[in-house]
C-alpha cells in the first residue's frame, strides 16, 4: 500500500467518525434541547419548578393590557387550543411584538399560576412577504394554524404537526 | 486532453495565474454586491406582513454572510483533505486563506443577527440553538487560526490544523439542521426556520445578488491572501526574487 493510500483511508476514516458525531450530536439535541416550553406543557407541569425557563406561544387576540400608573403589562400566551397562561412583565416589550403573533419569555411561575416574565422576546417567521398582499391572502384562507408551542406554521409548507 | 492540475498547484504558476484573476472577482464582486445592495434598498417593500418595517433589510447583509460562513468551511475543510493526501504545499495555503475570510463571515453574521435580534426580537443575544451552534463555529475558526500561528514549523502546522478543520467539520451539519430544522415540532427556537418558500420576489432577487457579491469578493481577497502567503513562504526561491514587485 502506498503512503497515499494510507492516507486516503485514514481521511475516509476521519470523515465517517466527524459524520457519526455530528449525527449524533443532532439525535441527542433534539430529545434534550428544552429552549421553551409550550403552555399545554406547563399546564401539565412539565415545566421546571421554582427555576426560569421559557415560555413559547402566541399572544392571544385582545389580552394584552398595561397599567396606567407603572410599567406593568400583562397578557394571555396561547396555543389556540384551549391552552393559556397569563404573563406579567414590567419589561419593554419588543417591537414586533403584537397580539396573534409568537413571543418566547423568559421568567418563573409564581403561586397565582401566572408567569413572571424577566425577559419577552417577539418571534417571527421566514416569510417575507409585503403587507397589503398577506392581507388579502388572510382574508381568502383564514388565520394561519399554529404549532405545538404556539408559533405560527410557514404556509404552504405541507409539513406536518 | 489529459490537464496536470500538479501543475497548476505548484505555487509559482498559481501565483501568476491568480494574479490575473482577481481584478475580475473585484469587479464582479462590487457590481453584484452594489447592484444588490440599491435593489436591496430601494425596489423591496418598507413594510412586513410579520410586522417588520425597514430594519429588516439588514437580511441583505445577513443572509449572505452567513451562508458564505458556513461554505467557506466547507471550502476550507476540501483544502485541508486535499492537503492531508496529497500532500500539496498549494491545498494547504489555500486552506490558511480561506480560515480568516470565514472567521469574518461568520463574524458579520453574528453581528448583523445581534443587531437584527435587538430590532426585532427585542435582545442583542439569546443562547437559542442556531445562535449557539453559529458562536461554535467562530470558535472552530479563531482555533483553527489560532492553531496555524502557534506552531512554528508550517509543515507541522499545516498538518495539525487541517486536522483541526476536519474535525470540526461535524459542526457544519449541526447549524444546517438547527436552521433548517425537518420537524419543526422537535427543535423550537427563537430563530426563524430559513425557508426560502414564501419570500416576495424582490426581496429574493436583492438577497441573490449580495450573496453571490460575497462570494465574488471571497474570491479576491482568498486569492490575495494566498499569493501573499505564497510570496513568504517561498522568498528564498529564485522565481520569488525575480518577481518584478518583489525587485521594486
Amino acid at each position: 500500500m502506498k503512503p497515499r493510500h494510507k492516507r486516503i483511508i485514514f481521511v475516509l476514516l476521519a470523515l465517517v467518525s466527524v459524520g457519526a458525531a455530528s449525527a449524533l450530536i443532532n439525535k441527542a439535541m433534539k430529545g434534550n434541547l428544552n429552549y421553551l416550553y409550550a403552555p399545554e406543557q406547563v399546564l401539565a407541569g412539565k415545566a421546571p419548578k421554582d427555576t426560569v425557563f421559557r415560555l413559547g406561544g402566541l399572544v392571544k387576540k385582545d389580552s394584552l393590557k398595561r397599567s396606567d400608573n407603572s410599567m406593568e403589562a400583562r397578557f394571555v400566551v396561547t396555543d389556540n387550543r384551549g391552552n393559556e397562561i397569563t404573563v406579567v412583565t414590567n419589561k419593554i416589550l419588543p417591537d414586533l411584538f403584537q397580539e396573534e403573533k409568537s413571543q418566547v419569555s423568559r421568567g418563573k411561575m409564581n403561586d397565582k399560576g401566572e408567569f413572571i416574565a424577566e425577559e419577552v422576546l417577539a418571534k417571527h417567521d421566514s416569510e417575507y412577504m409585503p403587507k397589503e398582499l398577506e392581507d388579502v391572502l388572510k382574508k381568502e384562507h383564514g388565520p394561519a394554524p399554529v404549532k405545538v408551542d404556539g408559533s405560527e406554521i410557514p404556509k404552504m409548507k405541507g409539513q406536518k404537526l | 486532453m489529459k490537464i496536470n492540475w500538479f501543475k497548476y498547484a505548484a505555487p509559482m504558476n498559481f501565483y501568476s495565474l491568480s494574479g490575473k484573476s482577481i481584478p475580475f472577482f473585484w469587479i464582479t464582486a462590487l457590481v453584484f454586491i452594489a447592484t444588490g445592495l440599491y435593489w436591496g434598498f430601494f425596489k423591496t417593500p418598507d413594510e412586513l406582513d410579520n410586522g417588520m418595517k425597514e430594519y429588516y433589510r439588514i437580511i441583505f447583509v445577513h443572509l449572505g454572510s452567513v451562508w458564505m460562513a458556513m461554505w467557506l468551511y466547507i471550502v476550507m475543510v476540501f483544502w485541508a483533505i486535499v492537503g492531508l493526501v496529497f500532500n500539496t504545499r498549494l491545498s494547504f495555503i489555500m486552506a490558511s486563506a480561506t480560515a480568516i475570510t470565514g472567521a469574518l463571515m461568520t463574524f458579520i453574521g453574528l453581528v448583523t443577527g445581534a443587531i437584527w435580534g435587538k430590532t426585532s426580537w427585542g435582545t442583542w443575544w439569546d443562547w437559542d440553538p442556531k445562535l449557539t451552534t453559529f458562536l461554535i463555529l467562530l470558535f472552530i475558526y479563531i482555533g483553527y487560526i489560532a492553531l496555524q500561528s502557534a506552531i512554528e514549523d508550517t509543515r507541522r502546522a499545516d498538518k495539525a490544523s487541517a486536522l483541526l478543520a476536519l474535525v470540526g467539520l461535524a459542526i457544519v451539519p449541526i447549524i444546517y439542521y438547527a436552521v433548517n430544522c425537518p420537524d419543526p415540532t422537535q427543535c423550537s427556537s427563537l430563530h426563524q426556520e430559513s425557508s426560502l418558500k414564501r419570500i416576495e420576489p424582490n426581496i429574493m432577487t436583492a438577497m441573490l445578488l449580495t450573496t453571490f457579491g460575497f462570494w465574488m469578493y471571497s474570491f479576491a481577497v482568498i486569492l490575495m491572501r494566498a499569493r501573499n502567503i505564497i510570496l513568504q513562504r517561498e522568498r528564498k526561491t529564485t522565481w520569488v526574487s525575480k518577481l518584478p514587485e518583489v525587485n521594486q
